[in-house]
Order: structure tokens, then C-alpha cells, then sequence
């Protein structure tokens, strides 16, 4: 009854092309980015509840946004260009890597030559930037091999990447500028003066990034790119006769997500961790990614949203709860029952809607459509 | 779809009723959280420890009534020794109670160095009792850090000084070859550069060794030390790495009594799995072992006695069962010291941070508090946030822990310049202003 779009007429091309065509929809996305940009961010600077402390801010919403946007650019190749990827977590770590060195200053000496390649200390933001870049260049390089090897074997590739940057980052000390336990410090946020601290500072910074990127992203897979991007995934061989280049289509997305995810890596180590070692890029963070998107929806921005959301924040919820409640049970239990219950919740998920959680919201919005009739 | 939405309607309604209204606490308590690890790879090392923790604060409670009667509240938090979820729990408990934390206490090195930063900001010391940043000793860069008892670069030290002791003199390290087999984590890094600044010193050859985590899988790492026969190795391992690191030493026929591990590497659950292959190994000891003393008899009669205690009778007395004891009294001792300044009441992070830093313990005191032969006296000040630096050799016979040495005291004067070095540059870098030690009081 409430979500119904007759009676909204399109009278121009730029309406019909609109990213989201229903007014319905943009009605509740603006209410969603109002109270993300206004609404939190006002209520934690008053300990509202239920931002009494920063618990809500910094375990929950940093590192979900970050993540999600991680997870964004992971459905980028998977989803949208349909190849596995087990890397992720290797180009959040060159993401991460790249801009500390960026902000701390590059010095590569050249013996042979007789020279010394030395970069300045760069801004926070721009090493950021090119954190990403750099994620992205390196995601061309091990994009290369998809052009011959698919599915599977991909994978296998993507994670010798994986593998690679595990070890490039704990045993080359001048990746972590020789810091003798190789655990970095990431650099005062300072953005031109501003210095960003507190957590909500902190929350509207990676909030302004993942808005940005995710809009950039969802214009991306709506356009010329991504329709090549899909093609590919559906059927390459099809795609290839119909004029889409491979190896364009292929690079691209490569170079896409892994920019996205190197910007996440970067966020990840500078905003939420301050200080990180290469455990946490680990391949448990690949694998969490590819879930996130496996579970949110393959191919679906939104997706990667509500997946990033159910694997970080479901365990935590049920690791809290029972303390919460005032249930006499050891953290030992509470623990093994975490993982009990959040195994069987994506189980039953899988076996419901293999499609993910995109798919149940799309299906939800048939129904609303119908409703008060749904068939 | 109905009975899914309305499952998720009612854990909405019930989180919403249950997270965020916590009962409302008695106001004379003291909040101390406890990260703990029951679960994972490391859960060995991590439970015995933690019920020490739990027992202590316990026997706290039950016997005194608390600290000057103020109560001492608790929570203990599962982080399965990853940093992520150490974090997490840090932000999940830091801010309860009446008062938020007294102290943390994260029992992992790559936590520590996660939450150094963190815990500076929320005014939250963190106690890092024979772990944690050997940096964070300097107390003027590092106002809340405070790795008591011994560093791990007092660690490496000491390791050495024994050593040169078996060898018959320090001049008799010259030439030799003495290999670090590490846990590959800020954990097993940290001894790395004062080891290399002891292998200079000395003149021995020294091959750091590192292990992935979780340590199960050192095949490659024994076969280089087959072939390269050091003299000694180090093991600077935690949980299932250690009994590991025993097993596959006896593989390769390397003497077990040629293997001497870090105090996070000489506990029974690192020797009991290798059966008889462990017999002859060796450890450091931060200062305490195994053994039962006077607290332990409170321990039975307060707690044990009532059935409230948190592990069988008889694994009290265990290595890091006592750890996880010294390391809650040294918290209590803190938070009491702190009273003394600030009343009789529940205390923030901070005014127990100043409790930390005026910490003496002296003989007597330890005497006291029913610690006598655990302990060596302690005294932590604003430059020296370490407050002991004294470690004992023990040797598992096969049945249990033998003391073999007597005690050895770090060498400040080779610490103190790589302390100072490091430190500096962590200031530069976070753009701290070192406090001046000499206008604390």
C-alpha cells in the first residue's frame, strides 16, 4: 500500500535513468543517510543512549562501515565480474602498507646506482588515495592470470597473492620502517589542519568515504563498465563474441575492487586499528569478505551492506547477550555457543535464500507490492 | 517470512530491553575487567591464568571484603588471543561500573600494542605483568603503560646471563651460536633487538627463528637448526608452540637441556604434551614458579572450601595459575595504594594509574599479603614502570618444576639505551611530550 510506485510517471530520460526509481526508495535512503551523517553523530556527542559510551561507535560502526566498504569492493570482482577472489585481505594489507609508507616517508636506496629514491611524507588523505591506487596496480598485476584461469583455480591464484603479501609484510622490515617488534603506528589523521580523534570523528570520516565510494561503485555497476563486468560473469565466451574485451573488463574490475578494498585496508589500519601487525590482513579476513558478500548477495551494493553488518556484528551480539541477560554461563560456553549458533544461522540462511540477503529484500519488496495480496 | 520477522522482532525487543539497561550496580564497587582466552589455540596457557585472576579477586572480596571495603566487580571477556576481538572487548568493558576500569589487563602482546594508544586516551592504565611493549618501561612517553616484573628485553637478558653462567663465563659466549625460535607476533619479535645488541656485546652468533602462528607446524624450522647445531636455542613461544617446539626437538635429537624458554614458555601445559621428551628442559621464571605459598591457604579456605572456586583443587599452584594470582594482587595493590590519595571509594583509570606509579611493595608487605618467596620487592616509579627486574632458571625434571639458578637482575645499562632509543622514536612519532620524572609526585 505504502510502496507502490503507480502513479509516478517518468517524463524525462535523467528520471528513468535515476539510480533509485522509486520514490519510495529514496524517501528511505534519505532518512538512512540523515540519520548516519546527522543523527548518530549528534546523539553520540550527547551520550544519548544508546551511545552511553563508544562501545556502539568503535566496536560496532567503525569497523562495520569499513568493512562493508571492503566488502564492496570485494562484490565488485566477485559479484559483479564473477571471479573468486581469496585475496582480499592481501589488498586491504597493500592498502594499508602502502599509505603508512606514503605517510611516513619513502626512502628506497639505490646502492648500484649511486642514488636514493626518497619521497616526502605525504598528507594523510593523498596517501590514503594512493594506498588505493597502489592496491589497485598490484590487483592488475594478479589480475592477469584470470585472463586464462577461471573459477576455481582463480582462486587458487588469488590466494598465492594472499599468501605472498602475508609474508612480504612480516619478514621485509623496511615495509614496517624496521620497527623492531613489526607492529606499525599509523600517523596522526590530521586532514589539513583538522585532526581527527575522538570516535566520532573518526565514524563521519569513514562514513564520508563509504558514501562516496559506494555511490561511485553503485554508478559504476549500473553503466557501460559494469554491464561489461556482468557479461563476463554470465558468460564470457558470449560476451567476447558480442565485442566486449576480456581483458579489459577483467582488469578493470580487478583494478576497481582492489582500489576499493586497498582505501578499506588503509582506513581499517589508520582509523580503526592506530597500530596493526600483518595478522590482521590475514587470509581470515579474506575469507570473512568473501562470506560477507556471499551472504549479503552476490552482485548487490546493498548486499555487501547487510553482510558486512551479519558477520561482524551477529557473533558479537551473541557473545554479548547471555552476559547481558544475566546468564550464569562461563565465556567458555558463551563462546562455543557463539559459534554453534551463528554456523547454524548461516546455514539456514543458505538452505532458505542461496541468493543472500539481497535477494530476501528484493523478494520482500515484490510482496509489498502486492501487499496487501502477495501471491 | 512471518515467523522469521517476528523472531527478529522479538531479539529486537529483547536486546533493546536487555544490552543497554544494565542493572543498576551498588555504588561502592570497583570495576576490573579481565581479558581472557578459554577458547582457541592458546587456551591452555590462557585458563589457568585467568583463574588465577578470578580466584584472587574472589578471595579479595570473600576475605577482606574488598579493598577497604570498596567490593571488587568483575567481568571476564573472550578474545581467543586475537587482537580484534581483544579490542572489542576493551571497548565493551572499559566504561563499566560505577567508575569505568581500574585497570586492563589484555594477557597478549599484539592487544597491548593495539590498545597502547587507546588506553592513553581513555585514561585507562594497562598492566602488561612480563609481556607487552619493553619500550613502555619509559613511563614518561608512556604514561599508562606498565609492563611490570620484567620486560622482555630484561628477559633476553637474563637468558643470556645464564648462558654465559653454564658456559662458565660471559667471555665464554664469543663464537657461539644461539638461535631464537619465535612465536611471529609482536610477542616473538620483541626480545629481537636487545638479543642483537647481546650478540654484539659478546660476540656470539645469534639466528632468529620465527614461527606462524599458531606453532603447530615447525618441521622446516628444526631441520635449520639440525643442520646449524646452535650451542642454545631460545623459545620465545606461547600455548601449543611450546610443547610443539619440545616434541620436534626431540625429533631432530637437539638436547632438551640445551632449550631455554621465555616465562610465557615454562608453565605444565608446555611440558606435560611432550611427555618424556620434555624432561630436561629449561626456563626463565618471572621471579615466581610453581608451588603453593601462605595466599594459597587463604585460597583453600575461602574459596575452595565454599566450592567457589574456579579450577580443581589440585591445579592451584600451578606456574600460571600463580601468574595470573601475582597479577591480580599487583592490580589490588594499585587500586589500594591509589585509595590512600584519593578516599575510600570506587577510583577512575586515572587516579589508579598514579597508584601504580607510586607502587612499593616491600618485603614485608609481600610477607603479608601472603606472597613471600613468589615475589621480590617492587618498586615502580614514573621513569621505571617496570619495577623489578629479576628472573630464576627452573628445569622440568619430568615430574615437575626444579629451580636450577639462582636469581639474576636484567643489566640496566645495556636496556636503558635501547629503552630510551625506542621510546624516543615512538614519541616523535605519535607526537607525545614526555612527562618530566622529576615533577611527578
Amino acid at each position: 500500500m505504502l510502496y507502490r510506485e503507480a502513479g509516478q510517471f517518468k517524463t524525462t530520460y535523467a528520471e528513468d535513468m535515476a539510480i533509485f526509481p522509486i520514490r519510495q526508495d529514496r524517501i528511505a535512503l534519505a532518512i538512512l543517510v540523515g540519520i548516519a551523517f546527522i543523527g548518530v553523530p549528534l546523539l553520540a556527542t550527547f551520550h544519548v543512549w544508546p551511545f552511553g559510551s563508544d562501545y556502539l561507535l568503535w566496536a560496532i560502526l567503525l569497523p562495520f562501515l569499513i568493512l562493508a566498504l571492503a566488502a564492496i569492493g570485494t562484490n565488485i570482482l566477485v559479484g559483479y565480474c564473477g571471479q573468486i577472489s581469496l585475496g582480499s585481505g592481501a589488498f586491504m594489507a597493500i592498502g594499508a602498507y602502502s599509505a603508512y609508507k606514503l605517510a611516513t616517508g619513502v626512502h628506497i636506496p639505490l646502492a648500484s646506482l649511486g642514488f636514493a629514491i626518497a619521497i616526502p611524507p605525504l598528507p594523510v588523505l593523498a596517501s590514503i588515495l594512493l594506498g588505493g591506487l597502489m592496491s589497485a596496480g598490484v590487483g592488475i598485476l594478479f589480475g592477469i592470470p584470470s585472463l586464462r584461469i577461471k573459477g576455481l583455480y582463480l582462486a587458487v591464484a588469488t590466494l598465492a597473492a594472499q599468501f605472498f603479501f602475508d609474508w612480504a609484510f612480516l619478514r621485509l622490515p623496511w615495509f614496517t620502517n624496521y620497527a623492531p617488534s613489526g607492529s606499525v603506528n599509523a600517523p596522526e589523521l590530521d586532514f589539513f589542519g583538522v585532526v581527527v580523534r575522538t570516535p566520532v570523528e573518526r565514524y563521519l570520516l569513514c562514513l564520508l568515504f563509504v558514501t562516496v565510494l559506494a555511490v561511485l561503485a553503485k554508478n559504476l555497476v549500473r553503466g557501460n563498465l559494469g554491464r561489461q563486468w556482468m557479461a563476463i560473469r554470465d558468460m564470457d565466451i558470449a560476451a567476447e563474441l558480442i565485442g566486449i574485451r576480456p581483458l579489459y573488463a577483467k582488469l578493470t574490475a580487478f583494478a576497481v575492487s582492489s582500489f576499493i578494498i586497498g582505501v578499506a585496508g588503509a582506513l581499517w589500519g589508520f582509523v580503526y586499528l592506530g597500530s596493526w601487525e600483518p595478522l590482521a590482513f590475514s587470509i581470515e579476513r579474506s575469507l570473512d569478505l568473501l562470506f560477507m558478500v556471499i551472504i549479503g548477495g552476490l552482485g548487490s551494493i546493498m548486499g555487501s551492506f547487510i553482510g558486512a553488518a551479519f558477520i561482524l556484528i551477529v557473533p558479537i551480539l551473541l557473545n554479548v547477550l547471555p552476559t547481558e541477560l544475566g546468564l550464569p554461563l562461563s565465556t567458555q560456553t558463551i563462546t562455543h555457543l557463539q559459534f554453534i549458533i551463528f554456523g547454524s544461522l548461516i546455514c539456514y540462511l543458505l538452505i532458505k535464500e542461496p541468493h543472500g540477503f539481497a535477494r530476501l529484500i528484493s523478494i520482500g519488496k515484490e510482496k509489498l507490492r502486492l501487499w496487501p495480496f502477495p501471491y | 517470512m512471518a515467523g522469521i520477522a517476528r523472531n527478529v522482532l522479538i531479539l529486537a525487543a529483547a536486546l533493546s530491553g536487555a544490552a543497554f539497561s544494565a542493572p543498576a550496580a551498588a555504588q561502592n564497587e570497583q570495576f576490573v575487567p579481565i581479558l581472557s582466552y578459554r577458547t582457541g589455540p592458546y587456551a591452555v596457557n590462557g585458563a589457568p591464568y585467568a583463574n588465577g585472576v578470578v580466584d584472587y579477586y574472589n578471595l579479595i572480596n570473600e576475605r577482606d571484603g574488598g579493598i577497604n571495603g570498596v567490593k571488587i566487580l568483575f567481568e571476564e571477556c573472550e578474545t581467543a588471543y586475537a587482537t580484534d576481538k581483544g579490542v572489542e572487548c576493551y571497548e565493551r568493558l572499559k566504561s563499566k561500573g560505577p567508575t569505568g576500569a581500574a585497570f586492563i589487563n589484555p594477557l597478549s602482546t599484539g592487544i597491548t600494542f593495539a590498545l597502547t594508544e587507546k588506553t592513553a586516551t581513555d585514561k585507562i592504565p594497562i598492566i602488561t605483568m612480563g609481556y607487552g611493549r619493553a619500550d613502555s618501561k619509559n613511563g614518561a612517553v608512556f604514561a599508562y603503560n606498565f609492563p611490570l616484573l620484567g620486560t622482555y628485553w630484561s628477559a633476553a637478558d637474563i637468558a643470556i646471563q645464564h648462558i654465559a653462567k653454564e658456559l662458565g663465563g660471559f667471555d665464554k659466549l664469543k663464537g657461539r651460536k644461539i638461535s631464537l625460535l619465535y612465536h611471529d607476533s609482536p610477542y616473538g619479535k620483541e626480545p629481537i633487538p636487545m638479543l642483537q645488541v647481546l650478540a654484539q656485546k659478546y660476540g656470539f652468533e645469534f639466528t632468529p627463528i620465527p614461527v606462524t602462528h599458531p606453532g603447530v607446524e615447525q618441521k622446516s624450522q628444526w631441520l635449520a637448526i639440525r643442520q646449524q647445531r646452535p650451542d642454545y636455542v631460545l623459545v620465545w613461544g606461547w600455548g601449543v608452540m611450546n610443547s610443539t617446539a619440545i616434541k620436534e626437538a626431540a625429533a631432530v635429537a637437539y638436547p632438551r637441556d640445551k632449550l631455554v624458554g621465555v616465562w610465557w614458555s615454562g608453565a605444565e601445559p608446555d611440558v606435560t604434551p611432550a611427555g618424556d621428551q620434555a624432561a630436561g628442559y629449561k626456563s626463565l621464571m618471572l621471579q615466581h614458579g610453581a608451588g603453593k605459598f601462605p595466599v594459597h591457604a587463604d585460597l583453600e579456605k575461602y574459596i575452595y572450601a565454599k566450592g567457589k572456586g574456579s579450577t580443581e583443587p589440585g591445579k592451584i599452584g600451578e606456574v600460571l595459575y600463580n601468574r595470573g594470582l601475582a597479577n591480580a594482587m599487583l592490580g589490588v595493590e594499585a587500586i589500594r595504594k591509589a585509595q590512600e590519595k584519593f578516599g575510600k571509594k570506587p577510583l577512575t583509570g586515572e587516579q589508579v594509574r598514579w597508584g601504580l606509579e607510586n607502587l612499593i611493595l616491600t618485603d614485608a608487605r609481600i610477607k603479608e599479603l601472603g606472597f613471600e618467596g613468589m615475589l621480590k620487592p617492587v618498586s615502580i616509579s614514573c621513569s621505571d614502570h617496570e619495577g623489578a627486574r629479576y628472573g630464576r632458571v627452573q628445569q622440568w625434571d619430568g615430574k615437575g618444576w626444579k629451580i636450577i639458578s639462582d636469581w639474576y637482575t636484567a643489566d640496566e645499562s645495556l636496556i636503558e639505551p635501547l629503552v630510551a632509543d625506542v621510546s624516543a622514536k615512538y614519541a616523535a612519532e605519535k607526537k607525545i611530550k614526555p612527562r618530566d620524572c622529576a615533577k611527578e609526585t
